[in-house]
């Protein structure tokens, strides 16, 4: 071995070294997921789902306004038959109606709001405590990491619907109670596996560069290991979602969730159960507006994770692109 | 030869000591098997390490893989804690510090890492990597701070206009760059080197030796440069210490150290290393060391290396060698062994056992 | 490994205390009065005082919960005012029900997820496989309850139009009295628990299967010649079965507790129906026995998995 050319001619060389490419800008790992997703036919399909639901929700107002039939409002002539059965889809009622005589297709649109308000919302609780909880106790490891795990345990192996009832028997159902109660039971699957990804990012030599240059815990743990956590945050944030809107619609429909009059799909199914016999789209129309929500929500964080990590197994979608 | 002061006595170069290490002892406590396990095991990765880091020199720091010399660099630079010892910076003892009394001592000192991949963060833009040491310490902002990154980069031979690229599009070369940069971004009077070109293709190994030679002159930096390569440190330091199982058993200038070793284990590096120059072997005695490497966990008794020593006497088993000058040498060098080797000694002598 | 099991029964005990306390603290420290809550509302005021003095709930606190501690491990829940009878006895009469409900659900679940994943692993990319996998994201989207209600319209309400009886719309026959109406009137539940449940296990062992068939093992037993159906089943089930065992003793744990939603829909007097009925009766000890009971459950569902585990898992390494 030899080490005799000149150092400059070498250094000269080096900065030749990078293949010549036209960008200087990177790309982000990013901006490569989302290149990814933009080419997925099927992430394009459940996006553009979800973006319809979303716009529809925003919508439902106007709706409402060009139909001239409020949410909580009761056409007891118009809306029910003579002997106080819904009436069945048709021009006036698109949707047909339900029990009280209310407009099914309003109903299922504001339904939309409280469904996507208490899915978003309570994920967003439970992604941020997940967070910040596991990479606490991921970086911090020792007594502060036996304790907050063992809590994620707990919380964890709790039956988590019948405590969810308990907590309602105590603060009374509301929307409120309804996301707590959702982010709550959430949040440490969240956290468990942004510790399980901090256990093996801290070991990484570049948590030991930041600390060498004088990097404190606080912005260690913020700019050095929770951009590295992300990726499977986003992916499970996204799977929590739909999952969130199940968990609400589930409460409501037990009557623990969002009280009525107020519309959503729990309380609307909740309500046509005693129906389902005159009335199927009292039962349809909320039951495929949930199940469409749901289903393009999995399908979409089936594609995020398929966009962070190519190499996986897809869950939902046999089919190579 | 690629380094200026290379041929005078490293003693001449300037004798400060910057650095000074005294009993430094880091032991990593093990999981206690079985319910109930006695007491408690330790790694003894570091086992009471004394040396002196001059300023402006380049001490090389050597051993086989797990004799913890990547620990005593994590010493030095206080990412570990020390078990005990003391480590100290010019006057100031710094083992102690508490982390915000640590950070003027930080600055002075940075750290090149061996692996050019772990030791970026791969989701982070080059730029905001270099100019990390300036925003974890509040320095430089805006503007400034990218032209000071941007000169950086020039400094080690990046492209400044790669500034927005992310490690990923660097070739292990030039992430190595990219950490020096970032080592050398506070402008530190010590550097320590973990094996900064070991992960390397050997063509890329030498430009960035010659890019350290050239920055220590440029700067005035001081370098401790770990190595498990023979040839490497050669070529870089001007003093080596060898290192086996968390001791320090023998050190001296390179060239002494070289043509002229004493301990045991030096000379059984030596040999196994490829030598670019046939001269320096003597005669072909390629010495070949028997066994495993022992447990840092359990050390054997008296000389740790005797067990794979074939110098070995029946004291090497019970008194534990001192690194101190031997009267066979003049000048400044030191190994720990009671039976050390003379000048082109072979290594099997017909040492009697002294009675 | 035995020390593995008393840490993991020492956990389990620390949750069931902590529940416990929880529980404890919500009812007992909240600012309601117990009493009055229990009592019911038309209560005398000297009923009131009478509960007060029996629930104890004029002595200090702590030496009230010291108290609740001690009947909850004795196995004493309290006593249900509304109902005029011990938790026990109400559990006692709602547990068949979710039992029969939990393991028929069960045996249905673990044999169509199972069964669905591994064909579906073993020919990816096949008609088999694109079903499965649309089957698995159709019913994981699906809530219980939806799914319960269709059911209900279509096999039920349908059927019976057409005059064929083959489903109840709800009730409950014990087995005891009669084991062909008990399966019966269970079908319709066993059939909703099954189908979403089993969404996630053709998941868990779709994935599985497939990551453990692209391991170096399984492609080395193939090279040594072994039969592709002996593989798949011998070595590639065994280790892909690992997950799904877990989750099989928690979701058999967790709904052990109430299956509230299935029994909601169908009207089947479980553990889920006492609940519902307790908690718009405000029927506090009821609720505390049955969360207790259902944690419980969970526990002890997660400690048997950790064995089983670990037994396995012993296997795997053997084979």
């Amino acid at each position: 071995m030899t080490l005799t050319p000149p150092a400059t001619a070498e250094a000269a060389a080096a900065r030749v070294e990078p293949a010549a490419v036209d960008t200087i800008e990177g790309r982000s790992p990013w901006q490569l997921a989302f290149v990814r997703l933009r080419h997925d036919r099927v992430a394009v399909g459940s996006s553009a789902v979800i973006c319809l639901i979303v716009l529809l929700a925003v919508l439902a107002p106007v709706v409402a306004h060009l139909l001239g039939h409020g949410p909580n409002q009761q056409f007891r002539t118009t809306g029910l038959s003579a002997e106080g059965i819904p009436v069945g889809p048709g021009s006036t009622f698109l949707f047909g109606t339900d029990d009280l005589g209310r407009d099914v297709l309003v109903r299922v649109l504001y339904g939309a709001r409280i469904s996507l308000l208490v899915g978003v919302v309570a994920s967003g609780l439970a992604v941020v405590l997940g967070v910040i909880i596991g990479l606490a106790a991921g970086y911090f490891s020792g007594a502060v990491d036996t304790v907050l795990s063992r809590f994620m345990d707990v919380v964890l192996s709790l039956p988590y619907l019948i405590f969810a009832i308990a907590l309602v028997s105590l603060l009374g159902p509301s929307l409120m109670v309804s996301v707590a109660v959702i982010a709550f039971f959430s949040w440490a699957s969240v956290g468990r596996i942004v510790r399980g990804q901090v256990l093996s990012i801290k070991e990484k030599e570049f948590v030991e560069a930041a600390r060498s240059v004088g990097a404190g815990h606080l912005r260690i743990m913020f700019v050095d290991i929770l951009p590295n956590v992300l990726a499977p945050t986003i992916v499970y944030a996204t799977m929590l979602i739909p999952l969130s809107i199940v968990f609400e619609s589930t409460l409501s429909f037990l009557g623990i969730g969002v009280l009525p009059p107020t519309a959503t799909w729990g309380n609307m199914l909740s309500e046509s159960i005693a129906y389902y016999r005159v009335a199927w789209w009292f039962v349809a129309f909320p039951g495929l507006a949930l199940l469409i929500t749901t289903m393009a929500f999995n399908l979409l964080g089936d594609c995020v994770r398929d966009a962070f990590d190519p190499r996986g197994n897809r869950l939902f979608v046999a089919v190579e692109d | 030869m690629t380094r200026q002061v290379a041929g005078e006595p490293a003693s001449q170069v300037v004798a400060e000591p910057l650095l000074q290490l005294t009993d430094v002892v880091k032991h990593f406590p093990l999981r206690s098997s079985g319910m109930l396990a006695g007491k408690r095991e330790y790694l003894r990765a570091v086992d009471g390490v004394s040396l002196e880091v001059r300023r402006g020199e380049t001490l090389g720091l050597v051993g086989e893989t797990g004799c913890g010399k990547s620990t005593l660099a994590r010493c030095i630079t206080r990412l570990y804690e020390l078990t005990s010892g003391t480590v100290s910076f010019g006057s100031a003892d710094i083992s102690r510090l508490s982390a915000r009394r640590l950070r003027p001592y930080r600055r002075k000192m940075q750290m090149v890492f061996q692996d050019p991949y772990g030791s970026l963060n791969p989701r982070r833009r080059v730029g905001s990597i270099i100019a990390d040491p300036f925003a974890a310490n509040g320095l430089a902002k805006g503007a400034e701070r990218k032209r000071k990154v941007q000169e950086l980069m020039e400094l080690v031979g990046l492209n400044p206009e790669h500034y927005n690229r992310f490690p990923a599009e660097f070739s292990g070369g030039q992430r190595q760059r990219i950490g020096l940069a970032r080592a050398l971004a506070l402008r530190p009077e010590v550097v320590v080197c973990d094996e900064p070109v070991s992960a390397l293709d050997v063509s890329i190994q030498a430009q960035i030796i010659n890019l350290l030679a050239e920055l220590q002159d440029k700067l005035g930096l001081t370098y401790i440069f770990i190595a498990h390569d023979l040839s490497v440190v050669r070529h870089a330091s001007d003093r080596i210490a060898v290192m086996y199982l968390g001791r320090i058993v023998e050190i001296a200038d390179t060239e002494d150290l070289f043509t002229r070793p004493r301990h045991p284990y030096t000379k059984a590096l030596l040999s196994a290393a490829p030598t670019p120059d046939p001269d320096l072997v003597n005669d072909a005695e390629r010495i070949v060391l028997t066994g495993e490497v022992p447990s840092p966990v359990r050390p054997p008794s008296g000389c740790r290396f005797h067990p794979r020593c074939p110098r070995a006497q029946s004291r090497c088993h019970v008194e534990d060698p001192v690194l101190e000058s031997k009267n066979i040498d003049e000048g400044d060098r030191a190994v720990a062994c009671h039976f050390p080797l003379a000048d082109g000694e072979s290594m099997m002598p017909e040492l009697k056992e002294p009675s | 490994m035995l020390r593995f099991l008393v840490r993991r029964i020492l956990f389990g005990a620390v949750v069931l205390w902590l529940v416990a306390t929880a529980v404890f603290a919500m009812y007992f420290i909240a600012p309601h009065d117990v009493a009055r809550t229990l009592a019911g509302r038309q209560a005398s005021a000297e009923t009131v005082a009478a509960i007060r003095h029996n629930l104890g709930l004029d002595r200090p606190l702590l030496v009230q919960y010291g108290s609740f501690l001690w009947k909850a491990l004795h196995g004493n829940l309290g006593y249900s005012y509304t109902n005029s009878q011990p938790v026990t006895t109400l559990i006692g009469q709602g547990l068949p029900v979710t039992a029969s409900l939990v393991a028929g659900g069960a045996i249905l679940w673990l044999v169509i997820g199972v069964s669905t994943g591994v064909l579906a692993s073993t020919h990816p990319r096949s008609v088999m496989d694109r079903s499965a996998t649309a089957f698995s994201l159709f019913f994981y989207s699906m809530p219980t309850f939806l799914l319960g209600e269709v059911l209900l319209l279509v096999l039920f309400f349908r059927l019976h139009l057409s005059g064929i009886d083959w489903f109840p719309g709800a009730g409950y026959v014990a087995l005891t009295e009669n084991p062909m109406e008990w399966a019966r009137h269970l079908l319709l539940p066993w059939l909703t628990i099954a189908l979403v449940t089993a969404a996630t296990y053709v998941r868990l062992t779709r994935g599985s299967m497939l990551d453990v068939l692209g391991e170096d093992y399984i492609r080395t037993a193939r090279a040594k010649g072994l039969s592709r159906r002996r593989v798949i089943y011998r070595h590639g089930l065994r280790a892909a079965l690992t997950p799904v065992v877990t989750q099989f003793g928690i979701d058999v744990g967790t709904l052990l507790g109430g299956a509230i939603v299935t029994e909601n829909v169908f009207g089947l007097p479980g553990l889920g129906e006492l609940v519902m009925t307790a908690l718009s009766k405000q029927d506090l000890p009821t609720i505390i026995g049955l969360v207790l009971l259902a944690s419980a459950f969970v526990v002890v569902a997660n400690l048997v998995v950790d064995i089983l585990y670990s037994v396995l898992d012993a296997r795997v390494r053997l084979s």
